[in-house]
């Protein structure tokens, strides 16, 4: 029982419970699975509210720790071990809430086979949280390579047209790119005669060019799942083709575990080797934030805009994380969470329309704004977050990481970049007014594009957002106002993480 | 040295309420503004714009009783990481109480005349549930302008200055599916999305300087910045202050950034009064002045925004000449006047400059909530024409024919003899051109004055551009007045006019009181000096100055000179419908006036193209063709597939994985009809079920 019930246990298994309901549930009552999946996924939420509550910020070690011997054999020190700090309680709390909001999202577009798809998603809310709380290596891996399974039949079975390669190409990149990390790890753990993190940081010692070798290793696997530039040709495919849910997960918390994985284990395991590597992440940062940013404003498909913008907005984050200053990480954990919460959010808004028009041409739409006006609103909204407006939650993420990599270029963090790397950078706020705009004015202004007419010839005219939608959408809209006008809490839960870790690297 | 919190002192804690009332008011409208009347939406709108109007008065009171320089008052804590550490803070000094007066005070007026100017607007365009929508977005803009006007520090300020920013894109693009006109069309959302992201342009500026300050600072704060300033670089301030000044040239539309405000237009008129000429474009102007001791510290940097000012004054001035358009005159008017403030705050003429800006927020907002009546007018005196051709037509049985033209109500070649139908608006109208014209003793005069004397003993280059400017500022102005309400109407829709109700021309008297009068405040006269010793509580100590018999007379002379030549030009010989303007015998100079010097089709060539086909090759050809198709597609998975097949003999295809879904369904299916066997329908054993699945689950990935 003291297993069971040890909080961070509670939150990555939870789900299961769902789970193994669903299997009672008679196929043709859909409605009781969907109140099912809800449900446990809302008491996983409300877990993970009560780890909140138990977690002390200003702790900067690893707590509600749960830590058993697993697998110990010969030289094999496998433990299951769990623990929360300031660097991924955000996350927890990001996943275990989009969760139960894509579910509330798929509530009608899904209809085919409703329980292995809401099976799957109560899976894939197992693995994520898990890669958020192992402390161990091998058990990350596994929650790691287990996170792939559900999304690559989410993708594969509820997708678009082309699903099956988007499907595959998603679990193949991934894939391909933790063979290397997998090795990477056994050597660690062989090295270290054990896997947990905090133990291998604090042995340390790891001579610099070995460092070197580990870092890339990871690093691959992490920039894949990002996706940093030029890694990112899976990403279009897989957002296009998934199903609205799949993507909001997809976007929301996939993308941050390869994000997460440089703040978790490439700076504090390697820390010589992040140093070094610092100017070369931060310049593929930049170079993402522009391409991502430019090729964006040249779609014709909405959603396919959407998935570009995430690799200019995830460009911020890696520029942020590898500015190694407390501004520059902490900025970056936030703009993590900023960014599940506005492209997600743009992810759902799209599906919503995509739901009742079944095209995500930018063509045919125009003067949305004057049949749908809540929704135009909401997606104006969501729109300013996702372009940093300040006042909203995007800004505050964009400013603190753009501030932190001025910072690290001004004092030699990122060598020849210097401050360039921030000014190059910075001119993808200016390029994202560019593509929200785009997308705005082409969905919501101008006159009456040719869908609602469409749409009435069908008998079914384009109606506002009804409740459900208001309520899938409502949290994260609370959410890019809290932390815009409000975002003291959100960094006092990470500052003394951050400035821990911060501190470990030897800086030049 | 400690900036924080001032102690409790009069009404200070009131200084949040400067944005909670206009948020109150537009949440108020937001909920319930669909059950409302027109009468009580606007009310709301207007009483707590009205109230944010008392609070200012509240606060100057309560600085002037203090005998501080400045009060803070802190709301709550924002960012507070690394060596960030900053705070919602509100800042009551001479500066922003000035700033704050202005704003809600012409504010409450535009708001009353945005009840009776929308009642209008929304039936003329057929669209009367969006009434509730505008006021709700100009309460919005004020809760943003007070945001950037109270901020104590720099970062602060960029919440309300890209805050009004968005106001400005959500009012420019009000009709947002028709043209100016009102035909379907792109072209409003365009001028709105123009505006938002020329001015994320000059955000990007400010963007840089706040991170350069931050590093050379490490702070944000403004005292805090200016008690540093001595131990900064001057290349560092330089780079900080041209930074900055990019920033305002976006805000405040000054060369080169000035493009979307002609544009901007497009919005209601109360708009393109209350944020594209009194308030908002004004903001660039009011950081100068806030960042005084950093701009003072560097001369080079002062002359290049002297400069930048008189230029954009006089170049802007040429092209207000050459317009058809009521509005456009007086937008390239309105750049023209912030060019004049500009290049006072840049020749170090801080008081001149603000005071420049009070006055111009009054005659500005009086000229175009006037021509905003002049519009209705003529919308309603079309109305009438089209009603009379409609019953010609029922009358004759003829086919009404599609007259195929369509009536632009803001061409100024339409109108004439407007002064007879509108005899309000025109009184009104006159006294905004003559204080605009810098006719003493209107308001326009003694700041127009001021910045004139100021500059013509800092910077002589400056003070002729400005003097050149100021001749074409009273020609066009007088161009526009023969050429409005003088003559005779070259339109039938111009002598239907009618005047406009009382809810609209009560505030135009009001505004039009202030802009005779509204010079008081500051007269260059000994003991007249009020604005700038209430202005040294922020600035320090200024020299004030008496005025200068010499640039008084020549800047008179040469406006009285330009009214003469205008009226020699339009008012002489009475314009019966002449469609061509004498200025066109000027040729390609008129042509260029006219055509605003073919900047924006310059941009479009030189920037905009360039980016579209960039954005287009980068994502057809490199990030499709090549990376994806080619690379992605060909190579990798090619390859991929080629070596499963020959290793492994496994070749993923839709058949298979069909298949495998297939089955995971069937397997879901079977074992659900296995469990249900084990159902006998009491709560019990499901619950027993669950805690023994949840063990066997937990208990393997534990104990494996």
């Amino acid at each position: 029982m003291e297993f069971i019930l040890q909080p961070l246990t509670l939150v990555i298994f939870f789900p299961l419970v769902g789970v193994f309901a669903l299997l009672f549930i008679p196929k043709e009552n859909k409605d009781a699975m969907r109140w099912t999946t809800l449900i446990v996924a809302l008491i996983t939420f409300g877990i993970s509210i009560c780890v909140l509550t138990m977690f002390r910020a200003a702790d900067v070690n690893l707590q509600l720790v749960a830590r058993y011997d697993w697998i110990v054999v010969g030289g094999w020190n496998i433990q299951y071990f769990l623990g929360v700090d300031g660097l991924s309680i955000l996350l927890v709390l990001l996943t275990t809430l989009l969760t139960w909001i894509s579910i509330l999202s798929a509530w009608t577009a899904v209809e085919e086979r409703v329980k292995e798809f809401m099976i799957f998603f109560l899976l894939l809310e197992v693995g994520m949280n898990g890669v958020f709380l192992a402390q161990d290596l091998f058990l990350f891996y596994i929650f790691w390579e287990f996170t792939l399974v559900p999304m690559y039949f989410i993708i594969g079975i509820w997708g678009g047209p082309r699903r099956i390669y988007a499907a595959l190409k998603f679990f193949l990149y991934t894939m391909a790119g933790s063979i290397l990390m997998l090795l990477a790890i056994l050597w660690l753990g062989i090295y270290g005669n054990t896997f947990s993190v905090p133990d291998l940081i604090a042995r340390g010692g790891i001579p610099v060019n070995i460092q070197m070798w580990l870092f890339i290793a990871f690093a691959l696997a992490f920039a894949i799942k990002v996706p940093m530039w030029p890694l990112h040709s899976w990403l279009p495919d897989a957002h296009v083709e998934a199903p609205t849910a799949g993507s909001v997960i997809l976007a929301g918390v996939l993308l941050k575990l390869g994000t997460y994985g440089f703040v978790r284990f490439n700076l504090p395991l390697f820390p010589e080797a992040a140093v070094s590597a610092a100017p070369w992440m931060a310049l593929l940062a930049a170079i993402g934030i522009i391409y991502g940013a430019a090729v964006s404003y040249a779609q014709a498909d909405i959603k396919k805009l959407v998935a570009y913008s995430s690799v200019s907005h995830l460009g911020f984050v890696m520029l942020g994380v590898f500015a190694l200053n407390p501004e520059g990480v902490a900025g970056g954990i936030l703009q993590m969470i900023n960014h599940g919460v506005s492209t997600g959010a743009l992810f759902l808004l799209v599906g919503m329309i995509y739901e009742q028009t079944h095209t995500r041409e930018f063509r045919l739409y125009g003067g949305l704004w004057k049949i749908t006006p809540v929704f135009g609103t909401i997606y104006l909204i969501t729109s300013m977050s996702s372009m940093g407006l300040p006042g909203l939650n995007g800004f505050v993420g964009e400013f603190t990481v753009l501030l932190g990599a001025w910072g690290a270029g001004q004092n030699g963090v990122f060598y020849w970049g210097g401050v360039w790397l921030a000014a190059i950078s910075a001119l993808g706020v200016i390029m994202a007014a560019v593509y929200i705009l785009y997308m705005f004015q082409r969905m919501f202004m101008g006159p009456l594009g040719e869908i609602v007419e469409e749409a009435k010839k069908h008998g079914r005219p384009i109606r506002d957002l009804n409740w459900r939608e208001i309520a899938v959408i409502a949290p994260l809209v609370i959410l890019m106002f809290w932390i815009g006008l409000y975002p003291a809490p959100f960094f006092n839960l990470m500052a003394p993480a951050v400035n821990h870790l911060v501190g470990m690297l030897p800086l030049p | 040295m400690y900036f924080g919190e001032s102690a409790n002192y009069g009404f200070l804690f009131l200084a949040p309420w400067l944005i909670f009332f206009p948020t109150l008011g537009l949440l108020i409208n937001v909920a319930f503004g669909h059950k409302f009347s027109e009468r009580t939406i606007g009310a709301v709108a207007s009483l707590a714009t009205g109230a944010a109007f008392v609070v200012s008065i509240a606060l100057a009171w309560t600085l002037s009783a203090s005998h501080a320089d400045v009060l803070r008052w802190r709301l709550a804590e924002w960012i507070h990481i690394g060596a960030v550490s900053l705070d919602w803070t509100f800042r009551v000094d001479a500066l922003s109480t000035t700033m704050m007066l202005v704003v809600s005070g012409v504010g409450t007026l535009i708001h009353i005349y945005a009840i009776g100017y929308m009642h209008e607007d929304v039936r003329f365009k057929a669209d009367p549930g969006r009434f509730q929508r505008f006021f709700v977005f100009l309460n919005l803009f004020i809760a943003a302008m007070m945001i950037l006007i109270s901020a104590d520090s720099y970062l602060m300020l960029f919440i309300g200055w890209e805050g009004v920013g968005l106001c400005s894109f959500l009012l420019i693009g009000f009709w947002y599916e028709m043209d100016t006109l009102g035909q379907p069309s792109w072209s409003n959302s365009y001028a709105a999305k123009k505006a938002f992201v020329v001015n994320r342009i000059g955000d990007y500026g400010f963007l840089i300087a706040s991170f350069i300050m931050f590093w050379a600072f490490g702070t944000f704060q403004f005292d805090a910045v200016f008690a540093k300033a001595p131990q900064v670089s001057q290349g560092l301030i330089i780079a900080i202050t041209l930074f900055y000044l990019l920033g305002v040239t976006g805000k405040s539309a000054q060369i080169p950034l000035y493009v979307w405000l002609p544009d901007a237009m497009a919005g209601p008129t109360p708009v393109s009064a209350l944020i594209h000429a009194a308030t908002m474009v004004t903001a660039g102007v009011y950081l100068i002045t806030r960042s005084a001791p950093l701009y003072s510290a560097v001369p080079i940097a002062q002359n290049i925004v002297a400069l930048t000012g008189a230029v954009t004054a006089l170049f802007a001035a040429t092209i207000a000449a050459g317009q058809y358009d009521i509005k456009k005159v007086l937008a390239y008017s309105t750049i023209s006047q912030l060019g004049f403030m500009v290049a006072a705050v840049g020749v170090g003429a801080y008081v001149a400059g603000m005071f420049h800006l009070v006055t111009h927020a009054f005659f500005k907002a009086l000229l175009f909530l006037a021509a905003g009546s002049v519009i209705l007018g003529m919308e309603r005196g079309h109305h009438h024409v089209e009603h009379a051709h409609q019953d010609k037509s029922k009358k004759g049985k003829k086919k009404q024919e599609d007259r195929g033209e369509i009536f632009d109500p803001g061409d100024m070649r339409n109108m004439g003899g407007l002064r007879k139908t509108m005899p309000v608006t025109f009184w009104v109208y006159m006294a905004g051109t003559l204080a605009l014209a810098g006719i003493p003793p209107f308001a326009g005069f003694w700041s127009k004055d001021e910045i004139l004397l100021d500059a013509s003993l800092h910077n002589p280059t400056v003070y002729w551009l400005l003097t050149i400017a100021a001749f074409f500022t009273a020609f066009y102005m007088g161009r526009q007045i023969w050429l409005v309400f003088f003559g005779t109407a070259r339109h039938e829709a111009a002598s239907l006019a009618e005047e406009s109700p009382r809810v609209i021309t009560f505030p135009l008297i009001a505004l039009a009181i202030l802009s005779v009068i509204g010079g008081a405040i500051n007269l260059p006269f000994t003991g007249f000096h009020h604005f700038t010793h209430w202005l040294e509580g922020a600035l320090g100590k200024v020299e004030a100055m008496n005025l200068d018999t010499q640039v008084a007379l020549v800047s008179t002379a040469l406006a009285l000179a330009a009214i003469a030549i205008s009226w020699f030009l339009y008012g002489r010989a009475p314009a019966d419908a002449v469609r061509r303007d004498p200025l066109e015998t000027l040729g390609v100079l008129f042509k260029g006036m006219n055509g605003k010097w073919w900047i924006d089709e310059l941009y479009q060539a030189l920037v905009i193209t360039p980016y579209v086909k960039t954005a287009q090759f980068l994502a057809d050809v490199i990030d499709g063709r090549f990376w994806h198709d080619w690379f992605h597609d060909s190579v990798v998975v090619g390859g991929f597939n080629w070596a499963s097949r020959i290793g492994l003999d496994v070749y993923a295809d839709q058949k298979g994985i069909d298949a495998f879904a297939n089955n995971l369904g069937a397997w879901t299916q079977s074992l659900s009809t296995m469990m249900r066997k084990a159902q006998n329908g009491f709560v019990r054993s499901y619950a027993l079920t669950f805690l023994l699945g949840v063990v066997l689950i937990l208990g393997y990935l534990v104990f494996k």
